[in-house]
C-alpha cells in the first residue's frame, strides 16, 4: 500500500515514473488529503475531570481539522519547502524588493528568550532591555536619516505609509486647514500602496507625470500645487531606480505651498550613509525592515514599517512611543498622555522580532558597513546595466541608475515575445525573474535589483545567461520561451480559471 | 442603426432609443481574460460618462463608463457565469448592458466607425 | 564584511566595465551639499561575537515568560510551540523567498497558504479566509472597512467588551476615513445591549469574544439584531485556541470575523510579529482584503495554487483598493499551519480543554484568598478577578516577587474607575506550582 490518500497523484504526461514525482521532487498533496482528524503529533494529557465555565456555549461541531504524526508534519513541510526558489539558493533580483541575504545572527539574537517571550504587557520594569533595543535601533534610524522623530508602531511599510499620511492629516488639522487640504499629488510610477495608503487616510489622490528622462519636474509640480494640496508622496531613488534630483528643490516649494513632503523609503537600500531624507525636506519617511535591513521576506511577510518624523510631524506621532525618564524607559501607551497624538495604529508596540532582527543587521554592519553596503548596492545594479544595455533597451536612455535598473520591452517587441515570455525562461535558467510590469510608466517594465549581497561570479553569470536569452529571442528562437518554464515544479498556471471559479479552501470530493 | 465609440473603448449600438453598450475589441485584448464583470442594477439612470460597470481580468480591473445617459433597461446576465464571452464576441454575446438614451444628440459627439479606427491607429 | 562579497579587486573592475573613475560617479545625482562626505555617527561595524554579547545583555535584562509563574494575557497568550515549528520556518526556503508572484517556483508558499486559509474557515466555521493580515487589531479595522464598502453606511458600533487596543485603532483610522465609531462603555459582566444602539445607519456592529475581561458571549442575538437593521456582525476574538472548545462564530451568524492567531504557531514576542485572521461569508469575497490563495491547474493539468482575485489589491486598484495592504504576516501564518497540523482536531480540543481546566483551576484557587473575588460567570482560559486595593500596585509588588500576575485593567483602560480589577490568564504550559505561586504573592501583595 505505497499511499494513504484518498485519490492517487496526478502524473505529469512528461514524467514518466509510478508517483509522479522526479527524484528529489516530490509531488505532495494537501494534509486534508493524508491526515486525519484523530491524529495529532502533540502529546497533550487529558486534564483530569472538572467542571467547565462554558455556559451553553461550549463547541458542538467538531473543526474536522486534520493531524499529522511529527514525522508526518516534517516530512510534507519539508517537501512543500522544496518546491520554493529563495535567497539562500540563488540571486532574487526583484527591483523595489531589496532581496539581501538574511543572515542567521539576526535569527538567533531575535531567538533569544529574553526577547521572544516576554508580553508587550508585563509590568515595564520586567522589560528594560526590550525597550532599551527599540530605543537604540529608533536613534540608528534618526541618525541615518537625519530625522527628529520615530514611530516603531507600524507592522509593515503600507502601514508605515498609513501612518505618516495620517500625521500629516493631523498637523494639517492643528492648523485648521483640514476641510481645505485634502489631495495628494503621487507620480505615476508610484508603488500602488502609496495612492492606496493616501486614500485610505482620507485623501483623494492626483497623479504626477515624470518628465523624458524618468524624474519629476519642479515646474510640473509647481504647477499643480495649491492651497488643496495636503502633501506629496515621493520615493526617492524612485521606482525607475533614479534619484530624484531636483529633490530638495521640490520639497522647498511643496513647503512653501502649505504642503507635507512624504517620502517612501522603500529604496533607502541606495542611499544609507550617503545622503539623509531629513537633509532633502522629507517630513515624515517609512523604512521597510524587511527590505534595507535584512530581516527576511519569510514568503510574503512578517515586515516592519517605522516611520521618521520631522520635527514638524513629530508631535503628532502615534500611541505608544518611548520616553527616557529617571528611573528608565517608559512606552507612553495613553492617548490622553500625549496631546499631540493622532491615535493608534495597531495593538501593542511593534514588530519586535523585527526590531531585534534589523538591530542586529545594524550592529554587524557599522556606519562604514552601512555605506559600503549602499555602494555595492549601486555598483552591482550599474554593472548589470553596463553589462546588457547593447542589448536590453531601457525607458530613459543610457544613464548611471542606483540600487536597481530598468528595462522594457521595446526591444524585445520585434521579436513576438513579451516580458512574461523572457521572464519565465529565466526561471528554467535557474534564476527568479526580476519584477516584471512595475512601474507602470514603463511598458512592459523589467526591474533588476541584484542587492549587495551577489558576488562578481554571480552577477557574471547571470549576466551571461540573459545575454544568451536576450540572443536568443532576437534570433527568433522562441522554443526557450515558448511555454516556458519547463524544468520548474510546475509549469504555467491557469490564473484566469483561479480567478472565474475561485476555490479558496480545500473540500472533500463529492462522490 | 448606429454604432458609435468612445475614447475610453465603449461602444454603443443603437436602435430605436435604445443602446447596446459594451467594450470594444481592442479593450478586451489590452485586457486579457475577463474573469469578472459587476453590471449595474435595472433601472438605474446614469449620466454620459458616469461609471456604470466593472469589467476585471486577472491583472487589471477597469471601469466602463456609460456612453450616453439614460436608464438601464436591461443587463446580460450570461456573464455572470460566462465572463470569458467578453473576450471571444465583444460586439456580439458580448454585450454589457441596454440603455434607453434620454438624450440621442449625444451620440453626435461620439467617434463613428472610422474615427474610431484611426483614432486606434494613433493608440497603439 | 563578513556580509559583502565583494573584494576591492571586483570593485575595480565593475568600475571599470561602467566605465567610471569612482564609486561616487554613480551618486552624482544626490546634490553636492547633500552628499554625506564622512560616515554616519555610529558605532563602526563589530563582529559576530560582539553583536552576541551587546544583544545578549539586553536580553537578560527582561524577566523571561517561562522563568517565572506566568499569568498574563489580555490579547496575546504563552503557549508551547513544538520545536519543528521553529525548525520548519527557518528552511532557507520558507524563512527567504519573498511573496509568490512567480507561482511555478512557489509552490510551497502557496500550498502552505491555501492550508492556512482552510483551517481559518474551519476554525471559525466560516465560507473563505484569507492569507492573514498584520493582526487581530487591524484586521479588525480592515472588517469595518469592508462593513462599510458592503453596506454604504459609516458608522460602526464597539462592543464594551472589545480590546482597547483594537477600539483605539479602530477609532484612529475612522477618524482619518471621515466615518463615525460608537464606542459602548466597558462592559465587564457582558450585560450590554445593543438593540438602542443599532439603526438604519449602522454599519456594523463589532462584538469580541471570548472578551476583554474573559466572557463568552452568544453572538446569535448580536447577529439578529444586527441583521434585523441590514447591518453586518463582525466578530472577534484575541486568542484562537479558545476555537477548539467554544461555539465558533461562523455558528452564530458572524458576516466577518477578524481575529489574533499570535496563540498557534508564535511566541508572545513583546507585541509582534503575530498574525492576523481574516474571514467571512462566501457572498462577500469580492470585498475581502489581503491576499488570497486559489487552486487552479497548470499548462500539463497537474493542480497547482496561484494568489487570485488580485484586482481588488493596491498593486493594482491603486487608491480604489480594498486596502492598501502589501505584506503581510507570511511566516508567522506558515509557523501557525504547520502547529496546527500537529494539533489536528484532537489535539487542539484537547490543548484547549487542558487550558480551560488550568483557569477553572487557578480561578478557584485566586477566589480563595481573602479580598479576591472572580467576576466571571463564564470563561475559557483568561478572567476578571476583583481585589481590595490597587491592581497596579498589586501586579507590581508581584513582580517584584516574581510572579507575573496578570493584567491591571487600568493599563488598557486608565481613568475608568476599574483600577480594581486584574485579568489573568491560563494557559497549558501553567503548573500546580505556578498557581500556588500566584495564589500566595498575590495573598503578600494585598496584605501589604
Amino acid at each position: 500500500m505505497l499511499m494513504r490518500q484518498e485519490r492517487a497523484m496526478e502524473v505529469a504526461p512528461e514524467a514518466k515514473t509510478f508517483t509522479g514525482n522526479r527524484a528529489l521532487e516530490i509531488e505532495e498533496g494537501l494534509i486534508f488529503e493524508t491526515g486525519r482528524p484523530e491524529n495529532t503529533g502533540v502529546d497533550l494529557d487529558e486534564p483530569l475531570p472538572f467542571k467547565h465555565r462554558l455556559g451553553s456555549l461550549e463547541r458542538q461541531e467538531p473543526t474536522g481539522l486534520p493531524g499529522l504524526s511529527e514525522p508526518e508534519t516534517m516530512r510534507h513541510y519539508v517537501r512543500l519547502s522544496r518546491q520554493n526558489y529563495a535567497i539562500d539558493a540563488g540571486i532574487y533580483p526583484l527591483g523595489s524588493c531589496t532581496m539581501k541575504h538574511n543572515p542567521r545572527l539576526n535569527e538567533a539574537m531575535a531567538r533569544l528568550p529574553g526577547f521572544t517571550d516576554i508580553h508587550p504587557l508585563q509590568p515595564q520594569s520586567t522589560v528594560q532591555g526590550a525597550l532599551e533595543l527599540i530605543a537604540e535601533l529608533a536613534r540608528w534610524l534618526m541618525v541615518m536619516t537625519g530625522m527628529d522623530a520615530v514611530a516603531m508602531s507600524p507592522r509593515a511599510g503600507a502601514h508605515g505609509e498609513a501612518c505618516g499620511m495620517m500625521a500629516i492629516k493631523a498637523a494639517i488639522a492643528a492648523k485648521g486647514e483640514g476641510e481645505t487640504r485634502k489631495t495628494v499629488l503621487v507620480p505615476e510610477s508610484a508603488h500602488g500602496t502609496n495612492p492606496a495608503s493616501a486614500a485610505g487616510a482620507g485623501f483623494e489622490v492626483r497623479p504626477l507625470p515624470a518628465r523624458a528622462d524618468g524624474t519629476l519636474d519642479p515646474a510640473e509640480v509647481k504647477s499643480r500645487l495649491g492651497p488643496d494640496v495636503a502633501a506629496i508622496m515621493l520615493t526617492n531613488p524612485n521606482t525607475c531606480g533614479l534619484f530624484e534630483k531636483d529633490a530638495v528643490e521640490i520639497a522647498a516649494l511643496g513647503h512653501e505651498a502649505g504642503a507635507y513632503f512624504y517620502c517612501d523609503g522603500a529604496n533607502f537600500n541606495a542611499i544609507m550613509g550617503k545622503t539623509r531624507p531629513g537633509d532633502l525636506g522629507v517630513d515624515a519617511m517609512h523604512i521597510n525592515l524587511h527590505k534595507t535591513f535584512s530581516t527576511p521576506h519569510g514568503g510574503g511577510g512578517p515586515g516592519a514599517g517605522p516611520v521618521v518624523l520631522s520635527s514638524r510631524l513629530a508631535p503628532f506621532a502615534p500611541v505608544p512611543f518611548l520616553r527616557r525618564e529617571e528611573s528608565g524607559f517608559r512606552l507612553v501607551e495613553h492617548l490622553g498622555e500625549a496631546p499631540g497624538t493622532f491615535g493608534r495604529i495597531a495593538a501593542f508596540h511593534g514588530q519586535m522580532g523585527m526590531f531585534v532582527r534589523a538591530f542586529a543587521y545594524m550592529l554587524s554592519h557599522g556606519a562604514d558597513g552601512l555605506r559600503q553596503a549602499a555602494e555595492d548596492a549601486v555598483l552591482n545594479a550599474n554593472y548589470i546595466r553596463a553589462s546588457l544595455k547593447d542589448l536590453l533597451s531601457g525607458p530613459f536612455g543610457d544613464r548611471p541608475c542606483m540600487h536597481e535598473v530598468l528595462f522594457d520591452e521595446t526591444w524585445l517587441k520585434p521579436t513576438g515575445l513579451t516580458t512574461l515570455d523572457f521572464a519565465k525562461a529565466m526561471i528554467d535558467e535557474g534564476f527568479h525573474p526580476m519584477t516584471i510590469y512595475f512601474p507602470l510608466v514603463a511598458h512592459g517594465a523589467m526591474l533588476i535589483e541584484p542587492t549587495e549581497s551577489e558576488s562578481k561570479a554571480s552577477l557574471d553569470l547571470f549576466i551571461a545567461a540573459l545575454r544568451d536569452l536576450a540572443l536568443a529571442a532576437r534570433r527568433g528562437d522562441t522554443g526557450r520561451f515558448a511555454g516556458a518554464p519547463h524544468y520548474a515544479p510546475r509549469r504555467r498556471l491557469d490564473e484566469a480559471r483561479a480567478a472565474r471559479i475561485p476555490i479558496l479552501k480545500w473540500a472533500k470530493p463529492v462522490g | 442603426m448606429t454604432t458609435r465609440y468612445t475614447k475610453s473603448h465603449e461602444y454603443v449600438r443603437v436602435e430605436g432609443g435604445t443602446g447596446i453598450v459594451g467594450i470594444t475589441d481592442y479593450a478586451q485584448a489590452q485586457l486579457g481574460d475577463v474573469v469578472f464583470v459587476e453590471l449595474p442594477p435595472i433601472g438605474q439612470s446614469l449620466s454620459k460618462g458616469a461609471e456604470a460597470a466593472t469589467v476585471e481580468s486577472v491583472k487589471a480591473a477597469s471601469e466602463v463608463n456609460a456612453p450616453v445617459s439614460g436608464t438601464v433597461v436591461d443587463v446580460n446576465s450570461a456573464l455572470t457565469d460566462s465572463p470569458g464571452l467578453v473576450n471571444e464576441d465583444p460586439s456580439g454575446k458580448g454585450w454589457f448592458l441596454k440603455i434607453k438614451l434620454s438624450d440621442a444628440a449625444e451620440l453626435d459627439r461620439l467617434m463613428d466607425e472610422d474615427a474610431y479606427r484611426e483614432f486606434l491607429k494613433a493608440v497603439s | 564584511m563578513r556580509y559583502l562579497p565583494l573584494n576591492d579587486e571586483d570593485r575595480t573592475d565593475m568600475l571599470a566595465r561602467i566605465g567610471v573613475s569612482g564609486i561616487d560617479a554613480l551618486f552624482a545625482d544626490i546634490p553636492k551639499a547633500k552628499r554625506l562626505e564622512y560616515d554616519l555617527d555610529l558605532p563602526p561595524r563589530k563582529t559576530e561575537m560582539e553583536v552576541e554579547r551587546l544583544l545578549s545583555g539586553l536580553a537578560a535584562k527582561n524577566v523571561a515568560a517561562g522563568s517565572v509563574p506566568f499569568f498574563v494575557g489580555a490579547g496575546a497568550y504563552k503557549h508551547h510551540v513544538p520545536a519543528s515549528v521553529d525548525h520548519l520556518i527557518q528552511r532557507s526556503e520558507f524563512l527567504t523567498s519573498y511573496t509568490p508572484y512567480q507561482p511555478e517556483i512557489a509552490q510551497g508558499t502557496l500550498q502552505t497558504i491555501f492550508e492556512f486559509q482552510t483551517q481559518v474557515a474551519a476554525l471559525t466555521s466560516m465560507d473563505v479566509a484569507n492569507a492573514s493580515m498584520y493582526d487581530g487589531s487591524t484586521a479588525t479595522v480592515e472588517a469595518i472597512a469592508m462593513a462599510r464598502r458592503i453596506t454604504k453606511r459609516r458608522k460602526a458600533v464597539l462592543s464594551g467588551g472589545l480590546h482597547p487596543h483594537y477600539a483605539e485603532a479602530v477609532r484612529t483610522y475612522s477618524a482619518m476615513s471621515g466615518d463615525a465609531v460608537a464606542v459602548l462603555p466597558p462592559d465587564v459582566f457582558a450585560v450590554e445591549t445593543l438593540g438602542g444602539v443599532v439603526d438604519d445607519e449602522t454599519s456594523c456592529v463589532v462584538v469580541q469574544s471570548p472578551d476583554l475581561f474573559g466572557n463568552l458571549r452568544d453572538l446569535s442575538g448580536a447577529a439578529a439584531t444586527c441583521h434585523a437593521k441590514g447591518a453586518l456582525l463582525i466578530a472577534v476574538f484575541t486568542e484562537v485556541v479558545s476555537l477548539g472548545l467554544v461555539k465558533p462564530p461562523g455558528a452564530m451568524g458572524a458576516d466577518i470575523v477578524a481575529g489574533e492567531g499570535q496563540s498557534i504557531g508564535n511566541r508572545l514576542n513583546f507585541g509582534g510579529p503575530y498574525v492576523g485572521l481574516f474571514a467571512a461569508k462566501a457572498k462577500y469575497l469580492r470585498q475581502m482584503p489581503g491576499r488570497l490563495c486559489g487552486e487552479t491547474v497548470d499548462a500539463s493539468g497537474r493542480r497547482g495554487f496561484v494568489l487570485t482575485l488580485s484586482t481588488r489589491e493596491q498593486h493594482i486598484r491603486r487608491d480604489k483598493a480594498t486596502s492598501n495592504i502589501c505584506t503581510n504576516s507570511g511566516l508567522a501564518s506558515v509557523a501557525f499551519t504547520i502547529h496546527l497540523t500537529l494539533l489536528g482536531d484532537a489535539g487542539l480540543r484537547r490543548l484547549a480543554r487542558i487550558n480551560h481546566a488550568n483557569a477553572v483551576a487557578l480561578a478557584d484557587r485566586l477566589a480563595a484568598v481573602k479580598g479576591v473575588e472572580v467576576l466571571n460567570e463564564t470563561f475559557f482560559n483568561e478572567f476578571t478577578i476583583k481585589i481590595a486595593g490597587s491592581a497596579a500596585q498589586v501586579v507590581e509588588r508581584m513582580a517584584e516577587k516574581g510572579v507575573l500576575g496578570g493584567v491591571p485593567v487600568a493599563r488598557l483602560l486608565p481613568d475608568r474607575g476599574l483600577d480594581d480589577l486584574i485579568l489573568a490568564a491560563s494557559t497549558e504550559v501553567n503548573t500546580d506550582a505556578d498557581r500556588a505561586a500566584f495564589a500566595e504573592a498575590l495573598q503578600g501583595a494585598l496584605s501589604c
